[in-house]
């Protein structure tokens, strides 16, 4: 193989980092106590981890492969575009079915605003 | 080096898969199976991109930007039927 050493120990980083805070997000999924913390892990945490992984890859199929590649660049904008959007309309219809919070919890969520609570 | 990685990234990725199918078969609203589809989905592409450092091929990225497209459209008809109780109006 034509990778230097450095840059394929950076790969190996950025490959490694990304599964292990894709897996924090995704035992916080699993482990938090109710629907709005939850919604933390995988919508933040997820997104960065398989933006490192795409990164990684992204680099490795630049230098080794023929050119640059393309596909990772696009999954990775249409992944940071998209991820705010689901995040932003999973809490939404969590807030419009009434989903509780942790009792514990100091500023629980408001009802939704007037234009929707009228429909 | 990355010989030795990806078999370790590719664990984790599968531990992080066995995390969301398990909120998402438990789960206690609706709205957390959604979540813990959308988390799988996002998941599924970071182990195809890793799959396809494994195999040393560019055309499984394809299938990644599909699987993408495909989890964001499925999670915006969910949660836009729970909303308003209708996909299209």
């Amino acid at each position: 193989m034509g990778i230097p050493v450095w840059l394929e120990a950076v790969i190996a980083i950025l490959l490694l980092l990304g599964a292990l805070v894709a897996a924090l997000g995704s035992l916080g999924l699993a482990r938090m106590p109710d629907f709005y913390m939850r919604l933390h892990g995988p919508t933040k945490a997820s997104t960065l981890g398989v933006g490192c992984t795409l990164l990684g890859s992204l680099l490795y199929f630049s230098v080794s492969g023929e050119g640059f590649s393309v596909q990772e660049v696009l999954i990775t904008l249409f992944l940071f575009v998209t991820a705010p959007v689901s995040a932003h309309m999973m809490a939404r219809a969590a807030l419009h079915r009434r989903v509780q919070a942790v009792a514990k919890t100091t500023q629980p969520p408001r009802e939704l605003g007037r234009g929707e609570r009228n429909k | 080096m990355i010989d030795f990685v990806l078999p370790i990234a590719l664990g984790l990725f599968s531990l992080s898969l066995l995390m969301n199918l398990f909120r998402l078969l438990r789960g206690p609203d609706v709205v957390d199976r959604i979540l813990g589809l959308d988390t799988l989905n996002i998941n599924a592409i970071a182990v195809i991109v890793l799959a396809g450092i494994a195999m040393d091929s560019r055309l499984i990225f394809e299938a990644a930007l599909l699987i993408a497209l495909m989890g964001f459209i499925g999670t915006v008809a969910m949660t836009q039927y729970l909303v308003r109780g209708d996909v299209i109006e």
